[in-house]
């Protein structure tokens, strides 16, 4: 039995930015997960979006944790070394009855606190974003709309937290769970039980299956599927904003997204679907996103797109965040409705529950020493000719290029599977690093990471995989 | 970083890259470096353990690696300098800026020859959608794992498009265990070269479908199936007789694209067709001091013409070095009528046979190409069959090259298609 303080099930971005801020306390906190890596599924495959929260429902839980956390982000993005950039979102109004919708949303925005969301002249915006439609009739203008690796910046607090003392157990699903007279007992995986005084549901996607182990679920999850393109650097038509429709309540639209590491993002679609794991990208799907983008950005080159993929949404039944310190077993908090609104609020969740776990009776005690900050893994290929080599002399796998379409090092592709937390699979070291991200999509360089990752890891090439236990890369 | 100065510098030690250092050096270069990011030469050739190459420049039939080796050797004799292991990053100017272990290198040259090869077309450049399992390959990169690393990639394949690799990947497979369920190719004609379907796919009984497409994978770890559909003449999947066929693997050899992004940090400028530098008959570029050949210039389909092809960059890169190359006005060199592209895409009036590579747009028989310019006819040749997988050549004679002018078409014209 493996026992802890508090047990996190799920180390997507809700749950490892908790573990972090659990981790500043003498607590023992255990993070499991049933994926090999942390980063969750709603939490890697989405925009990378920190986003105000102009226009939220006013006055809901989610408007105000996104509204606390979008302020600490950039702080937290500071502390942990996590790119962000600071480009803010242009909605060009294309069709008179947008207009209307435009002045409602800057109604919202006003009462949610975000001054700076205004509606501008079609000159303006042109002037802000030459790419856009001419024929636009305005625009919403956000300049702190933000985008962020999310792969890093998730991975970021789990490898702070794990620094911090945190254990992370991956590739340990939540089978089931002893519940009696209002107790958790037990909470059973294949890598054994684990107990703890206190068991947060994290688990995203699949938190109504845990919540229901404890008897505690009147709420449903719809998987709502979202497709994407990735475009390559060069690609000649790149925004400088994030470029999104005028928002229904539903959905934020199709969105054309500047990234952090040069490659645009193009999507999401927003299609409910059965299957949690349906991650399948569809013909109709993309071909949607295609039209209504270009509709925006006409000079779009979709042929220089790198990949496609799909990220699956947590969608509520009711809908809205969900916090609740269960009054049935004490001890259990379940975390629901945390849709893409969650990268950003992340971090105000993790105060927030742990507030209450305070209100609750923990005795929160400071931890001796905790580490506040965390360094990145140094790039080389945004290193200047002298810095490289420094990192060389230091140590030479800096010299080796292994990816060369992203210019990814023997040294970087180390770091990402040692440091703690660290990569298992090719996909692990593709969102650490970007070896196998670029245009050839790990043609190249695939075959040696296999090589790296197996002797490094210490198991034979054949046990090497895409992601989670069983994607083989070979045949055995 | 460490400063280095050749008067001649090749990225790239594949074919292309050691044909023309080897040609640098025998016309005059003094000291020939080249940059080679693996720690052998040989390039692609390495993986290519198959046989047929060199029948057209050695007059025997050889596997990929003693092609490879006959220069290799050759290129040592010869006394040129080699750099493993190392990448080149970026062309400032006259500088290639590399790395390796050491270090940062500045690599000053007089004349540079780019000899990069090329990389393979993804499933993400043709949209095609389904599951992202594993046991997804490019062919290139199967044959990799297979050849050079000693790895099974899959026990049931399906191959996507006809190219070369994957049809030569389809017997490999084959010979290594694995069932093969169909090469699937979406035009309604081969990609590849019509003596690679018979030895690979007919002698093997490997099916191949024409004018089918992959319209589904599914597999949520590995592969599990992939569902294809015939297309219509729009290459739009006819859903209705859409087929599902269980496999573990799919390959993909759906094109080449040449590897030019250091070309592209130099500001050359590039094809939209061939995707390659644009050159002129010195298979020098807009940046005079920057030559290319093989296939980051255009994609060949017999190593034979890379070497052809290569020898030539490297001998006018030397005499470029040395100053002697000449500069006059160049023409323009285009595809017309039944052609899809023409490499050099310039030329300029010289006393020396001007060699024409191209492919063809569609298939077709009893095929009459033509070369003129705004004087007339220079030439023409006459083939039984023509298909857009063979690169076709046409050499304009010295005594016709001295007088061009205008612009240059060379046109293919079928009596049937």
């Amino acid at each position: 039995m493996n026992k802890s303080d508090v047990l996190i099930i799920g180390a997507g971005a809700v749950g490892c930015a908790l573990a972090r801020e659990l981790s500043k306390y003498n607590l023992s906190v255990t993070v499991v997960d049933k994926n090999d890596d942390v980063g969750g599924d709603a939490s890697k495959s989405n925009s990378g979006l920190f986003s105000t929260s102009a226009t939220m429902p006013v006055g809901t839980l989610e408007c105000r944790l996104r509204t606390i956390a979008h302020s600490m982000i950039m702080n937290v993005c500071k502390e942990l070394d996590v790119p962000v950039i600071e480009c803010g979102s242009i909605a060009p109004i294309l069709y008179p009855d947008q207009l209307e919708t435009a002045k409602g949303l800057t109604e919202r925005a006003f009462q949610n606190g975000v001054y700076d969301y205004e509606i501008l002249p079609a000159k303006d915006i042109l002037e802000l974003e030459p790419t856009l439609n001419p024929e636009i009739l305005g625009g919403i203008y956000s300049p702190r709309d933000r985008q962020a690796n999310q792969f890093i910046f998730v991975s970021a607090l789990a490898e702070n937290a794990a620094e911090n003392g945190v254990e992370f157990v991956l590739d340990c699903p939540v089978t089931g769970m002893d519940v009696k007279d209002g107790k958790i007992y037990a909470v059973h995986t294949p890598k054994g039980d684990f107990s703890a005084t206190w068991v947060i549901n994290a688990a995203g996607l699949h938190c109504d299956e845990i919540s229901d182990m404890v008897g505690e679920c009147d709420f449903k999850i719809n998987p709502r599927k979202g497709e994407f393109y990735v475009f390559s650097h060069d690609t000649p038509v790149k925004v400088s904003h994030i470029i999104s429709s005028v928002p229904s309540p539903k959905t934020r639209g199709v969105l054309v997204i500047p990234t952090v590491d040069n490659n645009m993002l193009v999507g999401p679609t927003a299609d409910d679907v059965e299957d949690k794991t349906d991650v399948k990208t569809t013909s109709g799907g993309l071909a949607s996103i295609k039209a209504q983008a270009l509709n925006m950005v006409p000079g779009l080159r979709f042929e220089d797109t790198i990949t496609q993929f799909v990220g699956v949404r947590a969608a509520r039944t009711p809908e809205g965040y969900d916090i609740r310190f269960s009054e049935k077993v004490p001890g259990f908090i379940g975390i629901s409705g945390v849709r893409s609104t969650g990268l950003t609020a992340s971090i105000g969740i993790a105060f927030y529950v742990v507030h209450g776990m305070k209100e609750a009776g923990l005795e929160l005690v400071r931890k001796e020493g905790w580490k506040r900050t965390r360094k990145g893994i140094v790039r080389f290929a945004d290193a200047t000719d002298a810095e490289k080599d420094a990192l060389i002399a230091e140590n030479p796998l800096y010299g080796k290029i292994v990816c060369r379409c992203e210019q990814v090092t023997e040294a970087e592709i180390l770091q990402a599977i040692n440091r703690p937390v660290g990569a298992k699979t090719m996909d692990a070291i593709k969102r650490r690093v970007r070896a196998g991200m670029g245009r050839c999509q790990g043609g190249f360089c695939g075959p040696t990471v296999i090589e790296i990752l197996a002797r490094e890891l210490g198991i034979p090439e054949e046990e090497v995989r895409k992601r989670g236990s069983k994607a083989f890369m070979l045949d055995k | 970083m460490k400063d280095f100065s050749y008067p001649v510098v090749v990225v790239g030690g594949g074919p292309a890259g050691m044909a023309a250092a080897i040609s640098a050096k025998e016309n005059g270069a003094e000291k020939v470096l080249v940059i080679e990011r693996e720690n052998r030469l040989g390039g692609i050739l390495k993986q290519c353990i198959h046989a047929g190459f060199g029948l057209q420049y050695f007059g025997e039939e050889l596997s990929g690696p003693e092609y490879a080796e006959r220069f290799a050797v050759k290129a040592k004799e010869a006394g040129i300098e080699f750099m493993l292991d190392t990448t080149a990053l970026e062309i400032r100017e006259q500088t290639l800026v590399c790395v390796n272990t050491t270090g940062v290198l500045h690599i000053n040259f007089g004349a540079l020859v780019l000899a990069m090869g090329c990389r393979e077309r993804t499933r993400a450049n043709l949209v095609i959608p389904g599951s992202r399992a594993a046991g997804i390959y490019s062919a290139g990169t199967a044959q990799k794992l297979i050849n050079i690393y000693g790895h099974k990639v899959g026990k049931e394949v399906v191959i996507l498009g006809s190219g070369d690799i994957g049809m030569i990947m389809a017997r490999r497979l084959t010979l290594g265990g694995a069932k093969v369920k169909a090469v699937v190719e979406i035009m309604p004609y081969l990609a590849g070269l019509a003596r690679n379907k018979a030895q690979c796919l007919d002698d093997f009984d490997i099916p191949l479908l024409l004018s089918h497409t992959v319209v589904d994978i599914t597999g949520v770890d590995r592969v599990e199936s992939v569902t294809i559909a015939p297309v219509d003449e729009n290459r739009k999947p006819i859903m209705e007789k859409a087929e599902v066929i269980d496999c573990d693997t799919i390959l993909l050899s759906v094109g080449l694209i040449p590897e030019n992004e250091l070309t592209r940090s130099a500001d050359v400028t590039l094809s939209g067709i061939t995707k390659g530098a644009v050159v002129n008959q010195y298979k020098q570029t807009d940046k005079p001091y920057i030559f290319a050949c093989g296939n980051v210039l255009h994609v060949n389909d017999l190593v034979d013409h890379v070497s052809h092809e290569s020898e030539d960059a490297g001998k006018y890169a030397a005499m470029y070095a040395a100053g002697k190359l000449p500069t006059v006005d160049q023409i323009e060199v285009a595809p017309g009528e039944g052609v899809r592209y023409v490499c050099p895409q310039k030329a300029s009036p010289a006393d020396m046979p001007i060699d024409l590579y191209f492919r063809t747009a569609a298939p077709g028989r009893n095929t009459t190409l033509t070369v003129s310019d705004d004087n007339g006819v220079l030439i023409t040749k006459k083939l039984l069959v023509t298909t857009p997988g063979t690169i076709e050549k046409m050499t304009i004679p010295a005594d016709k090259a001295k007088n061009i002018s205008g612009k240059i078409v060379v046109t293919a014209v079928h009596k049937e298609a």
